[in-house]
């Protein structure tokens, strides 16, 4: 009698939540809605191809927010209040690491995107050693390694950058590489691709929702916490380095605020695309996804030419509306 | 078997650093300002000392209520990255409407409007993420855009000018060598003792422990933790006030500053980010801490392209040192064991 009262239970949970819409496709679906209101727009697209190209210039910044949230994405699936905000200096100084040292120099491009990545490992790997072996939660362990990083960039530089990116990454990252789509798309296609493949068929990525789920009960069925905890930060960091390297392809020029704004809309991405901040459950799709809404609300507000004001306010309220539609957690009553 | 006397300071010391996680913070807060005073060669002159409480104190007040908002609502288990931008809005409130030392109750209903409008933002707060259960991380960070949206929308260049009377009394007045901002923290401190050895106290400390056993203990989860963010919305009110009394007037991105600065403090204080540990007086200390940091920094002439990198640095220590301490410690007692 209880078992099938039991049974029940399960089941109609089951069917209620085969019509619920997962958050990826809600995000993808506010997406569409929101890019078609731009086209009623007195200044939006009036024709198929400015749409299409409008579409295209959408993709391609989303794309840099979406790949600064790809690391932050497996932080955050980690748990435990992971979270890296040290990703928005990270992505800067790759950035200038690249436009200093290569230089305008083809040559150049592939020892100085070892060393990018290289920078950013190490600035993952302090991250993790922090958090893991010295208890300090990752807020502020990431927030302070924020401050270090762009202090050492400070004094590197002081204040003074001059270079120039290599033209292969121009034609591939910033020009369109075939029927007007830009290379960058590509790019994010690829690492879309490999970090879907990394969570849901390598072992690191079952291990990483099992951390993410309960690190006690990870722990005891085998699953060495503390390496997973600080191979994540360091993926993490290597990670954000990179997308520095993509983004100064893109702005063909780096300043020491270039990283910070993507910092923000990388968390806010992870969070709108149905990743748990409480770490154990989400998916990069979601991220993607969280990514182009953020880009768009943000284009539609330029695009309406309102005071910075009144976009802050717009978007912010945006940003609450739709983190009420599904962003709720479980209530303690349940 | 020991020296008694030693065994007491050990009890002590265990006593002050478990039960209210302030050893470490009060040994930064020796060290840092000993470290201060160093740099501060004529600090034994008469008036020198009490000079420099007034200046430091009146600077850091408006980040040191910050901070105390931040802790109360880190240990009922939230996060608030908004209080910054509750505390700009405060500021440009007051820098558009407190112009004339004349209109006295005009400025009193001004200065009234603003504590309203902290405690509502924070009631916002409040209810997005503890009756709505949305992630602290996000949501106050969505509401701080709007918060900070306001204030760049009533007033988009920094301007007005609070009366110089108003500043002053804030600025220079002291009752007996101790200046006014370092009282209104004891006040607020007294306060809260009162209210943490309470019902309001314990409830939130279970609250920040483990929400579900508070919950089912019969423990209002979801209205405490709307009060801590309520609070915290108050206390920036309080410091958006005395920020404008500090520099006179007004500037839209006042509070920026503040927000990731009280996180810093209050978990130097020794509060945990997941709730339930920690202390206001060690917050304090924390929020002393940091502007300490940087009182050393700019006195002990270090290059000026160093300086971020410096007090980052330093900061990362002081947060990494209660851990290094428990690696120590573990080693320690795993070698004993062995032997």
């Amino acid at each position: 009698m209880n078992e099938t009262k039991v049974n029940n239970t399960s089941i109609s949970k089951y069917k209620k939540s085969k019509f619920k819409l997962s958050p990826p496709l809600t995000a993808l679906l506010i997406a569409l809605v929101l890019f078609l209101l731009s086209g009623l727009l007195p200044n939006g697209f009036n024709s198929l191809s400015t749409a299409y190209r409008q579409a295209m210039n959408i993709l391609r910044l989303a794309s840099f927010i979406a790949i600064v949230g790809a690391g932050q994405t497996l932080v955050i699936i980690s748990g435990s209040e992971g979270i890296d905000l040290s990703a928005g200096s990270v992505v800067t100084v790759g950035a200038l690491i690249t436009y200093m040292f290569i230089n305008g120099n083809n040559q150049m491009i592939l020892p100085i995107l070892l060393i990018v990545l290289l920078m950013g490992a190490v600035v993952g790997l302090i991250n993790g050693l922090g958090v893991m072996y010295l208890k300090i939660s990752p807020f502020v362990m990431t927030l302070s390694m924020a401050g270090v990083v762009q202090g050492a960039l400070v004094l590197y530089t002081k204040g003074y950058y001059d270079g120039k990116v290599a033209p292969i990454m121009t034609r591939i990252i910033a020009r369109d590489l075939f029927w007007e789509i830009p290379g960058m798309i590509f790019v994010l296609i690829i690492i879309g691709i490999l970090m879907s493949l990394l969570l849901n068929r390598t072992r690191y990525g079952k291990q990483l929702f099992a951390i993410g789920v309960n690190r006690l009960t990870a722990r005891l069925s085998g699953v060495r916490v503390s390496s997973m905890v600080v191979l994540t930060y360091v993926i993490a960091g290597a990670m954000a380095a990179f997308s520095g390297f993509l983004l100064v392809g893109y702005t063909q020029n780096a300043g020491p605020n270039l990283g910070n704004q993507y910092l923000f809309p990388s968390i806010i991405a992870v969070a709108i695309g149905g990743t748990q901040m409480s770490g154990g459950k989400g998916t990069y799709f979601g991220t993607i996804a969280g990514a182009i809404v953020i880009q768009l609300i943000t284009s539609l507000l330029t695009t309406m030419q309102l005071p910075q004001a009144l976009q802050q306010i717009i978007f912010g309220s945006l940003l609450v509306i739709i983190l009420i539609v599904y962003g709720r957690s479980k209530s303690l009553k349940a | 078997m020991s020296n008694p006397k030693k065994l007491n300071i050990g009890a002590w010391w265990k006593k002050l650093n478990v039960k209210y996680s302030l050893g470490l913070p009060l040994v930064l807060l020796i060290v840092t300002t000993l470290l201060s005073f160093l740099f501060q060669p004529n600090i034994f002159r008469p008036n020198v000392l009490s000079r420099l409480l007034t200046s430091n104190f009146r600077t850091w007040l408006p980040v040191l209520l910050v901070t105390i908002g931040q802790a109360i609502v880190l240990i009922g288990g939230g996060l608030d990255l908004s209080n910054g931008s509750i505390a700009s809005v405060g500021n440009v409130i007051l820098a558009l409407t407190v112009v004339s030392a004349d209109e006295t109750g005009k400025n009193v209903v001004m200065v009234l409007a603003v504590i309203v409008f902290g405690i509502l933002a924070g009631f916002i707060n409040g209810v997005l993420t503890a009756y709505l259960g949305l992630q602290p991380v996000i949501v106050t960070f969505a509401t701080s855009y709007i918060y900070s949206g306001l204030a760049l929308l009533m007033l988009p260049t920094p301007g007005g000018a609070i009366p110089r009377v108003y500043t002053d009394v804030y600025r220079n007045t002291s009752l007996l060598g101790i200046p006014i901002s370092l009282i209104i923290i004891g006040i607020i401190v007294l306060i809260w003792s009162i209210f943490r050895n309470r019902k309001y106290g314990r409830f939130l400390y279970a609250v920040g422990g483990d929400a579900n056993a508070a919950y089912t203990t019969g423990v209002p989860v979801t209205w405490m933790k709307v009060s801590t963010y309520v609070i915290s919305g108050l206390l920036a009110a309080f410091a958006a006030i005395f920020y404008s009394l500090l520099t006179g007037s007004g500037f839209s991105d006042s509070g920026g500053d503040m927000t990731l600065s009280s996180v810093t403090g209050a978990v130097l204080g020794g509060v945990a980010m997941r709730g339930g540990i920690g202390s206001v007086i060690g917050a304090v200390f924390g929020g002393i801490v940091l502007g300490n940091i940087r009182n050393i920094i700019s006195s002990a002439r270090i290059n000026s392209w160093a300086r971020t990198l410096v007090n980052a640095l330093i900061i990362l220590i002081a947060l990494a040192g209660p851990g290094l301490l428990n690696l120590f410690r573990r080693k320690k007692f795993n070698e004993r064991n062995k032997s």
